[in-house]
């Protein structure tokens, strides 16, 4: 019986949690690849091998007693239906790839959620932790700890000189991807963002807008990744990354002051409008829906916005996106009916906030 | 996997391309390859299977001229996945761990071009890496001993260089 504890809630136990920053660094996360000696990468796996990946992994917390990192919970993607995917997905539990093409694909996670295991994903394994905040280096030092808890078990595939053997070359090495999403809408506002993330793009890292269900960047959301995980060590990614994050913090708080001091009233009333148009609408699309939540979370941070707290504006995040409201409302949905559900869901939540 | 643009054909040609080391894959059914005239949906512009491929070749092209298949007997195929090279510059993944093995040095100017670099220089497993960590130690001790001896420290320099020593013969019997 597959295990249905994860799509039900919206917000992971990890995300209540409030850590440094965290009014513009929302959540850290680090993953690593792994694979195994001697079985060809999913990519060419034939059922049978990928059935072997499965059976030699799956035991691993069992066996390594991980008691003190969680319990850990085992869904086999093919016991569960799409609709449970999605939502999984939408909780950056699991990444799409899992949910639509693996074959033996798995996922072992954490009872509060912060750490989630892919298996049969691109690669034979992928550990990958997620905090709240800005804690990219917590989150490697729990990643790279359950790492050595599989290695004890099986051989992972190593060469002296390219490192961990991963299926895409943009992996190998330490098979280590960290990135942090962060909440720049001030940034966004003064117009700097392209520049900020044109000169960050410089310096090895990546940057990505969070999409809905559109194409555009919705919510001012941006997650800063690193791009190489050849010839640098662990710890010199994570310090790159963390360095260049703390600029990026700081940019966007000068810039939430310049907009107080220049245009207090304007942000204010643009705040307070959005945070009325959420708490009384009746339908809401997911594009406007994720600026209004980028207005009224801005709100919270420079005390404009009192009520809903910021693990309810990551709730809301979760919450409104497709796969969840139709998970929550019990039946399938067209877009119009999803942005009416939307419109309620906020609503009551914001009710009771 | 059904094909991205129709939605009805199963998919038979996959594509990832890399761009500094965003990964963006296509996967379409050969019809619709034919009938959108080898463009290709997802991207802004949109650009034609033949560009695609051989900017995805050009990591092995680049730099080294058309002759460069003359010399080198570097492998084209992985013998453990059976994996040619061709068909790793196509799809931009490789079948299995022997892959890097066998395509050998050629894969260097891909890395270089991905991560501006070609040696891991990170974690080592526990267990089947002592050997690479073992002489990343050899390393360390050696880059003291001539700090040692620089500033004349000699009997801490002895030491260490027993100690490297030591380590050598325990390499060597691995
Ligand atoms: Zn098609
Ligand atoms: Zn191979």
């Amino acid at each position: 019986m597959p295990n249905l504890r994860f799509t039900e809630k919206a917000l992971s136990e990890w995300m209540r949690g409030t850590a440094n920053d965290s009014d513009i660094v929302i959540s850290s996360r680090v993953r690593i690849a792994r694979n195994l000696q001697h079985l060809p990468f999913p990519l060419l796996a034939t059922r049978q091998q990928s059935e072997e990946v499965l059976s030699r992994l799956a035991p691993v917390p069992e066996k390594q007693n991980m008691k003190s990192i969680g319990t850990f919970y085992a869904i086999k993607l093919d016991d569960i239906e799409p609709l449970d995917k999605k939502v999984l997905v939408e909780k950056h539990l699991i990444s799409p790839s899992l949910a639509s093409e693996s074959q033996n694909g798995a996922v072992l996670i954490s009872e509060d959620e912060s750490v989630s295991i892919m298996i049969n994903e691109e690669d034979h394994l992928r550990i990958q932790c997620l905090y709240p905040g800005f804690q990219v280096r917590e989150a490697w030092e729990k990643a790279t700890s359950i790492d050595d808890l599989f290695e004890a078990e099986v051989d992972y595939a190593f060469d002296d000189k390219r490192g961990y053997l991963t299926s895409c070359p943009t992996n190998v090495g330490t098979g280590l991807r960290a990135s942090v999403m962060m909440h720049l809408p001030a940034l966004v506002m003064t117009q700097q963002i392209n520049r900020i993330l044109s000169a960050v793009s410089q310096v090895g890292l990546t940057v990505r807008g969070i999409y809905g269900e559109g194409s555009e960047a919705i919510g001012n959301l941006f997650q800063i990744s690193n791009q190489i995980t050849l010839g640098q060590t662990e710890n010199e990614i994570i310090d790159n990354l963390h360095s260049v994050v703390l600029q990026i913090i700081e940019h966007e708080k000068n810039a939430r002051t310049r907009l107080m001091n220049d245009s207090r009233l304007r942000i204010t009333d643009r705040i307070k409008r959005s945070y009325g148009i959420l708490s009384f609408a009746e339908v809401l699309d997911s594009k406007e829906a994720g600026q209004r939540l980028s207005d009224v979370r801005l709100g919270i941070d420079l005390g404009i916005v009192q009520g809903p707290s910021i693990p309810v504006m990551n709730e809301l995040n979760v919450m409104t996106q497709p796969g969840f409201l139709q998970k929550k409302y019990g039946h399938d949905m067209n877009s119009e009916e999803r942005d009416i559900y939307r419109a309620r869901l906020i609503r009551e939540t914001l009710a009771k906030a | 996997m059904l094909c991205q643009e129709c939605g009805k054909r199963p998919a038979t040609l996959h594509f990832t391309k890399i761009v500094n080391g965003e990964k963006n894959e296509f996967h379409i059914c050969e019809t619709c390859a034919r009938e959108k005239g080898e463009m290709l949906p997802g991207t802004s512009g949109g650009f034609s299977i033949h560009s695609l491929l051989s900017g995805l070749l050009d990591f092995e092209t680049a730099g080294k001229g058309a002759a460069s298949s003359v010399k080198a007997p570097q492998s084209q195929r992985c013998e453990e996945c059976g994996m040619t090279y061709s068909q790793f510059s196509k799809i931009g993944r490789f079948g299995c761990s022997s892959c890097y093995k066998y395509f050998g040095d050629r894969l260097d100017p891909l890395f270089k071009r991905v991560h501006g670099n070609t040696v891991h220089v990170g974690k080592v497993p526990k267990r089947s890496g002592g050997r690479i960590q073992l002489k990343r130690r050899i390393d360390d001790l050696k880059l003291e001993l001539q700090q040692r001896i620089q500033q004349e420290e000699f009997e801490e320099a002895a030491q260490l260089r027993d100690q490297i020593r030591n380590l050598e013969k325990e390499m060597a019997g691995q």
